[in-house]
């Protein structure tokens, strides 16, 4: 009869053993050569077709399409932003009517694409010219630019109003019983301590929306609005080369990293209060 | 061969029974008798119908397509390797960044000096048209994909590590655990992420009318431009896509209740 006389001593796990190469390992390093080979055959093609008389030709129109973009997104965030609020306010009123009138005017708005309501606005108003006319509101509809304004702000508003909507209903119902209970106004509640809070939860989404409107806007160009994306097809249109929309992408690329990097800065500063 | 293609077309007529527009008991039918939307060739109801199918396919055969991108790039994402990492992020970079209309544009002409060169490495020197709908069923793919793979990354995080362990515990492999235990927990918390990139999805499928595929706004511009009624037909264009977007939120309704079927009810 054996039986065991001493333990077996503690030992430490087995080292892990790290192999050389695994499928992921090799997959990861297949598919970074796969980018770095197209990086460098972008940075070739670049090179290789590089003509300055292009450069001067259309280097200046593309800044000026950028200057065309960022005027059309920043006005319409803007002017979406102020038409958002009625909207939001309209959304969470207890009046059937308002909010209903409200919550279609979202709902359509969110559920068609932009290039859709863009023509509805452009083709479509405009062709009531003479009704227009007589109204005097021809100027504004006979330009494609204010055309593209107005379905953007009309647009961005819809999306606005529900970002505003969720982030104020988002404040705890507490946080209004405790300012009704210090004797505070309903207004200095809405401003001093519902609205704050509210903002922050609505960052993150407001800076979604800045992005998904710089992209969106690309579709004005289609009526013949010369934003980055319009100079992009004039250029290609003209030069059949291909590189005019490496450049764009490049230029929407810079625009979308910016804000997004930005926006990361600003909601960390925004929010260091409630970092523990 | 002729009793095949009755048969197709006799099939076809069977289903044309239950199309909504202009089928017997169509929209277009009933309403748009004697009007511009009339079906026929009289009037634009049956291209636009046409248009419906086409978008609705296009959407249908992108979701796929870009699900399944999307899926290996959040498994990419949330690998241990750090250059499969790197890798999935400069996709999901580049594609959420770049307007939709200009991956388009990039995919659609890109594909066709490709092919074009290839071809005439080979020898072939004629003119290469690529077909715009797998244009556009890439492109859509492509940045389809780049969204639902940050909203399945984020599942992927929020699945706990017990999950992967308890599969080794029962002697599941690698594949069978994320079959059998990860991707059931994957599909429900990523879903209502999806249901939203499947109407972004819907909406996007607009842009390929530019590069010339007949889809409802194609059609209904052609109609609005021949007609010169275009506040009319654009207004029938947003309708269409509202109608879309309806019936696909009463769909995923049903979906969503299904994927929960095995959760304790509330």
């Amino acid at each position: 009869m054996s039986y065991v006389k001493e333990l077996i001593p503690p030992r430490p796990a087995p080292a892990v053993i790290e192999k050389r190469m695994n499928p992921a390992r090799l997959t990861g390093m297949l598919v970074m050569a796969l980018w770095v080979l197209l990086a460098a055959s972008l940075i070739a093609m670049v090179i290789t077709g590089w003509d300055t008389a292009k450069f001067e030709r259309y280097g200046p129109r593309y800044i000026s399409g950028l200057g065309t973009t960022l005027a059309l997104v920043t006005l319409s965030i803007v002017m979406g932003a102020i038409l958002s609020v009625p909207v939001a306010f309209a959304r969470m009123s207890k009046n059937a009517v308002l909010n209903g009138i409200a919550f279609a005017y979202v709902y359509i708005f969110r559920s068609t694409p932009l290039l859709a309501q863009l023509f509805l606005i452009y083709y479509g108003l405009g062709s009531f010219k003479s009704e227009l006319e007589s109204v005097g509101l021809w100027w504004f509809f006979r330009e494609a630019w204010y055309c593209g304004l107005l379905s953007f702000t009309l647009n961005t508003a819809a999306y606005q109003a529900e970002i505003l909507r969720g982030a104020i209903e988002s404040v705890p119902k507490g946080q209004l019983e405790g300012a009704a209970s210090l004797g505070l106004p309903k207004s200095v509640t809405f401003w001093k301590i519902v609205l704050p809070q509210a903002l922050i939860v609505a960052l993150r989404p407001y800076g979604n929306e800045i992005i998904l409107m710089v992209k969106g806007s690309a579709v004005v160009s289609i009526v013949t609005v010369f934003d980055l994306m319009g100079e992009t097809r004039y250029a290609f249109s003209r030069t059949f080369d291909y590189q005019a929309y490496l450049w764009a992408a490049i230029f929407y690329l810079a625009i979308v990293e910016t804000l997004r990097h930005v926006w990361a800065w600003l909601e960390a500063r925004l929010t260091r209060h409630l970092k523990r | 061969m002729g009793g095949i293609s009755s048969a197709f077309a006799s099939l076809g007529a069977f289903f044309g029974m239950f199309d909504p527009l202009c089928g017997p008991v169509g929209i277009f039918t009933l309403l748009g008798e004697g009007t511009l939307v009339s079906c026929g060739d009289a009037g634009w109801g049956d291209e636009i119908a046409f248009g419906v199918a086409v978008t609705t396919a296009l959407a249908l055969a992108t979701l796929p397509l870009g699900l399944l991108i999307g899926f290996l790039v959040a498994l990419a994402g949330q690998s241990e390797e750090k250059s499969l990492r790197l890798a999935a992020g400069i996709y999901t970079t580049i594609f959420r960044g770049l307007p939709e209309l200009l991956t388009l544009f990039i995919v659609y002409y890109g594909m066709q000096i490709l092919i074009q060169s290839v071809l005439g490495f080979v020898g072939y020197d004629g003119r290469v048209e690529i077909n715009a709908f797998l244009a556009g069923m890439i492109a859509l793919a492509v940045v389809n994909s780049a969204y639902s793979g940050e909203v399945m990354l984020s599942a992927f995080r929020a699945i706990p590590k017990g999950q992967y362990e308890a599969g080794d515990a029962l002697g599941l492999g690698r594949g069978r655990t994320m079959v059998l235990v990860i991707l059931p927990q994957l599909v429900r918390i990523a879903l209502p992420g999806l249901v939203n990139l499947w109407m972004i999805l819907l909406k996007d499928t607009s842009y390929v009318s530019i590069i010339g595929l007949s889809d409802i706004l194609r059609q209904t511009g052609v109609a609005a431009k021949v007609s010169k009624e275009a506040f009319f037909f654009y207004m029938i264009a947003c309708g269409l896509y509202l109608a879309l977007a309806i019936l696909s939120s009463f769909a995923l309704r049903f979906i969503d209740r299904w994927s929960r079927r095995s959760e304790a009810s509330r």
